[in-house]
């Protein structure tokens, strides 16, 4: 029963206990279905808390580990193998982060069918911790296809006019790619004996050629997710269709469970594929920063602004992968949570407009400055975050990045640092667009007039965020603190394989 | 034969010998029994299929023969036995309002279905051609009969009357390939056959032709493409509790019989039949997803997702001839049989639950605004679909994983990734009958009954607690599978 109490079994199934106990609850008493999620959520919290406590970040290893054999017949090794390091202990953070605030966001935006909204956001969230906390392949695809049953409701009952679109798009999509790496797994599994990642990167046993097909079958289903640039077409639909709570999970976590597959399998399984193919992947993550900001910069609509700056966003973070260095992945890993931070304050952000006058058209707003000062203030320090400028924590992110990216060997090209700071101009320029139509000018619209300024639920949601934003942006250290001694491992280890493994 | 060696060979196939004489009595039986009483009778059949499951719970480990080779009792009969008995129990759980409610209820429904059921067992035993051909046509006869069974519905006697000419017709293809099988050998035993391949006296190209007959005839039963037109008037047509149960019956005795024939005693045509079974497996698999997308009416729709189901079980049976995976490829196979038993019940017994006279609320726009209605039903389902589509945790995805395992360790990467692609297609009308029961706004009506729900449940909580504790499971369908070959 030892593994029941580990903090890591822990902080990944606390949320059922919350879903239980809603279960027994009648639907009526929607607010009190709302404070068991809410609180379920908070101590879930709480445990991510306690997991960082006992984290150790000095050691590059896996810590926590349990290691339980789950499924072992006929040759199969299924393991529940979960353990943590640097790499995907903020990521953990994030998630449990993230979920209380999106949970009280949904205090007056939810109406309808309460306790199911509750229970697939519950679900969601155990499904996300599980993909970026388990070791074993077999129980990560569990995880990793689990969360797309709890999205897909959330977006398909509780979205906006075209939801039942954008979440069979979303599901279709996702699932497409996921069913490759399925195949790759299985194959990994059959080949080497084990499911178990660190002992399939131990063994260091499949041939470059091989790793270059495994490589592909993973990053179909990361790249997809990512959503890399040009797999991102399902996005803005599930972004723009999606309730303000499951838009902020959407682009805070889901996104990030891409770009931390690529770190986690395709990185540290397929060393010499990578190296092979960062160049590539570089490509791509340049064209879709240059893309995306060009996209944003064209749309009406707030929400799929946010949306396709994303698309942006998350470039950076794989050319920041990619470099296969220290700042690189570093930068790669802090701006995942960076994106996460921005990016989901301004879905709420968006969310809370959306709830006043039911419109997300930029037209339809101008001087909001004098009728919601609070909001106009919060919305421009995530814009500015949001935007990269120093003092905030993007700035931090995307400047280790480009410095990864300019310095990077494998990438060994000064170009692809530049053109991806072309697109920080570009994301300047839309974001203020969007700030300046909103929030400047007079007040022309007579249903603008007499809009209410955030209430405390809404300061209450907003306020942690602004704070991590000043935080990283003035004092990253701690943060980098936590991954620097796995990321040096892993980088270490790619160029060791990649020497061995390519002439 | 004497007496005392007939009684010696029914003791050693003792629950198949229960059925049939409990069949055989209750049939008697019921003639005392009046028209408005006839719950004895399905509480008499659930009870004689207790008992036999019992009997062959007792038989583990039994390793066997029986009437001269001509039977086999092993962990794969013993499997298969229980697949079908349990089957059978659902079906009488799903029957009885059902048939009440629909102005049908007459005993021998209950007789027919042990009937059919012994044919079944009697397949899974089954090591000589003629024991298969018996078998084969003890289960489906009183298959056809109970398709036939809500008459006078026009549509229920069509479904009879085709079920039966195409059955027929492919029974016919089945006895002339034994009659082949015989004339290339000598001998209609599976292992004699076996031992004339190996030592060369079989003609080896009479013998593939009469395998290739027989693959027709069990293809038909278990449908697949090509052989597959038949399924969908057949399981729109008939009862929706005998559709429930020959989806899973018919596929578990033709896949038996399949099994047993091609590992058993033609692992030579092995280089012949692999690229056949192939073509089979790949074709049935998009065929029955792709047409399953248009399908507006519920039980059509699930009788084209038995045709993609029966698909990924024969992708299976593809590496048949690598002795060193045999135990992954039956294993994966029976693994696969239970989890569609489970799913096909849940789905069906959500359907049976909606469904009204005439043929009325077999739409799936009858499934409108059922998430918000009936949340504990809609949920059944929604976990059914999921797990028909492969994502975990549950039981489907297990058994896909499975299925891919072998098709994968056997070399064959191409169709495994045409059974993901299939897969992915299948989610989308899957996905479907969601979006109509939890995002359409309707007024669904539901015709409450506690077995029926029974059934839901244990089958929908199945779905997920073996989904995620399979192990037990796989254990016993890999002995099933290694103690038989």
């Amino acid at each position: 029963m030892d593994f029941l109490l580990n903090p890591l079994t822990l902080v990944t199934f606390f949320p059922l206990l919350g879903i239980l106990v809603i279960l027994f609850i009648n639907r009526e008493n929607k607010t009190v279905i709302r404070w068991v999620a809410l609180l379920t959520s908070l101590i879930t919290f709480g445990i991510s808390i306690w997991v960082l406590v006992l984290f150790n970040p000095a050691d590059p290893d896996l810590q926590m580990v349990i290691d339980i054999p789950w499924i072992q017949v006929a040759g199969w090794e299924i393991s529940y193998l979960m353990g943590i390091d640097g790499m995907s202990i903020l990521l953990v953070l994030l998630t449990t982060f993230l979920t209380p605030i999106s949970i009280l966001s949904t205090w007056t935006a939810v109406e309808e069918r309460v306790k199911e909204f509750m229970i697939f956001f519950l679900m969601l969230e155990i499904g996300m911790v599980g993909v970026f906390l388990s070791l074993d392949l077999f129980l990560f695809y569990i995880f990793w296809e689990f969360t797309l049953v709890p999205m897909y409701f959330l977006i398909g009952i509780w979205g906006g006019p075209n939801r039942v679109y954008a979440a069979v798009k979303f599901f279709l999509y996702t699932m497409a790619g996921s069913l490759l790496m399925l195949l790759a797994i299985l194959w990994l599994g059959i080949s080497q004996g084990t499911f178990s990642v660190p002992e399939i990167i131990a063994n260091g046993a499949i041939p470059a050629n091989i790793q270059l097909w495994l490589f592909l079958a993973f990053a179909a289903a990361f790249a997809i997710k990512v959503p890399m640039w040009p797999l991102h077409s399902w996005l803005p639909d599930a972004h723009v269709e999606a309730p303000t709570a499951g838009s902020v999970i959407l682009a805070g976590v889901l996104l990030k469970m891409g770009t931390y597959g690529f770190l986690r399998f395709n990185l540290s399984m397929f060393p010499s594929a990578s190296v092979q193919l960062a160049p590539w992947i570089a490509v791509l993550a340049v064209i879709g920063i240059i893309y995306g900001a060009m996209v944003s910069y064209a749309q009406k609509d707030v929400k799929k602004l946010v949306a396709y700056s994303s698309v942006s966003h998350l470039g950076f973070v794989m050319l920041g992968l990619f470099a296969i260095n220290l700042q690189g992945i570093e930068g790669g890993i802090l701006q995942m949570i960076n994106h996460g931070i921005s990016t989901g304050a301004l879905f709420l952000l968006v969310g809370m407009i959306y709830e006043r006058r039911h419109t997300r058209d930029m037209d339809a707003f101008g001087g909001l400055w004098k009728v919601m000062p609070v909001y106009a203030v919060l919305t421009l320090i995530v814009t500015l975050s949001s935007m990269g400028l120093p003092g905030l924590n993007g700035f931090v992110g995307e400047f280790t990045i480009l410095l990864g990216a300019f310095g990077s060997d494998v990438l060994n090209s000064p170009w692809f640092a530049a053109l991806a700071a072309i697109g920080v101009i570009l994301a300047a320029v839309y974001l203020l667009y969007m700030f300046q139509k909103l929030f400047l000018g007079e007040v022309d619209k007579e249903e603008n007039r007499k809009l209410l300024d955030m209430n405390a639920r809404e300061i209450v949601t907003m306020v942690p965020l602004i704070i991590l934003i000043f935080w990283i942006g003035l004092y990253p250290s701690p943060f980098f603190n936590l991954m620097e001694a796995s990321v040096t491992k892993l980088v270490e280890s790619i160029q060791v394989a990649a020497m061995a493994g390519l002439p | 034969m004497t007496l005392g060696d007939l009684s010696a060979n029914l003791i050693k196939v003792l629950p198949l010998s229960i059925v049939i004489l409990w069949a055989c009595v209750l049939l008697l039986v019921d003639l005392f029994i009046p028209k408005d009483r006839k719950a004895w009778t399905a509480v008499l059949a659930a009870v004689g299929m207790l008992v036999a499951m019992g009997f062959s719970l007792a038989q583990t480990g039994v390793n066997t023969e029986a009437f001269g080779g001509m039977l086999e009792v092993d962990g794969f009969s013993q499997f298969l036995t229980i697949l079908v008995l349990g089957s059978g129990l659902v079906a009488v759980m799903l029957s009885y309002d059902y048939l009440t409610r629909l102005g049908i209820q007459r005993g021998e429904f209950y007789v027919l279905l042990m009937f059919s059921i012994s044919g079944m067992m009697l397949m899974a035993m089954a090591a000589d051609f003629i024991v298969i051909f018996l078998a084969l046509e003890l289960l489906s006869i009183p298959l056809y009969i109970l398709a036939g069974f809500a008459r006078p519905r026009t549509d229920s006697e069509e479904s009879a009357i085709k079920y039966f000419l195409l059955g027929a017709f492919a029974s016919g293809f089945l006895v002339y390939g034994v009659a082949i099988i015989f004339g290339a050998t000598g001998y209609t035993g599976l292992t004699e056959v076996l031992m004339a391949v190996d030592n060369g006296s079989a003609n080896l190209g009479l013998l593939a032709v009469g395998a290739a007959l027989i693959l027709v005839g069990l293809s038909f039963k278990v449908a697949a493409v090509p052989f597959h037109m038949w399924t969908p008037d057949v399981y729109q047509g008939a009862p929706s509790s005998v559709t429930a149960f020959m989806a899973v019956g018919a596929k578990v005795g033709g896949f038996a019989a399949l099994m047993r024939i091609f590992i058993t005693a033609l692992g030579a045509l092995a280089i012949d039949f692999t690229p056949v079974l192939w073509g089979i497996a790949a074709l049935t698999m998009i065929l029955g997803n792709v047409v399953a997308i248009s399908q507006k009416n519920i039980k059509r729709m699930l009788a084209y997702s038995s045709i993609a189901q029966a698909g990924y079980i024969m992708m299976a049976l593809v590496p048949y001839g690598q002795k060193e995976i045999m135990g992954d490829v039956i294993a994966s196979a029976l693994l696969y049989l239970i989890a569609y038993a489970v799913m096909n019940f849940a789905a069906w017994a959500v359907v049976i639950s909606l469904e009204k006279a005439e043929g009325k609320g077999l739409e799936l726009s009858d499934y409108a605004g059922l998430g918000k209605k009936y949340p504990v039903l809609a949920a059944i389902m929604t976990v059914s679909m999921l797990s028909f589509t492969g994502i975990p945790p549950t039981l489907g995805f297990v058994g896909k994983f499975y299925l891919f395992r072998s098709v994968v360790e056997g070399g064959f990467v191409w169709l495994a990734i045409i059974g993901v692609l299939t897969s992915l297609v299948s989610a989308y009308y899957y996905l479907r009958v969601v979006i109509y029961m939890y995002m359409q706004d309707g007024e669904p009506t539901v015709h409450k009954d506690n077995w029926v729900y029974i059934a839901a449940a244990v089958t929908g909580v199945g779905m997920i607690v073996l989904g995620i504790f399979s192990l037990p499971l796989l254990n016993w369908a890999y002995q099933a599978a290694i103690s038989a070959f």
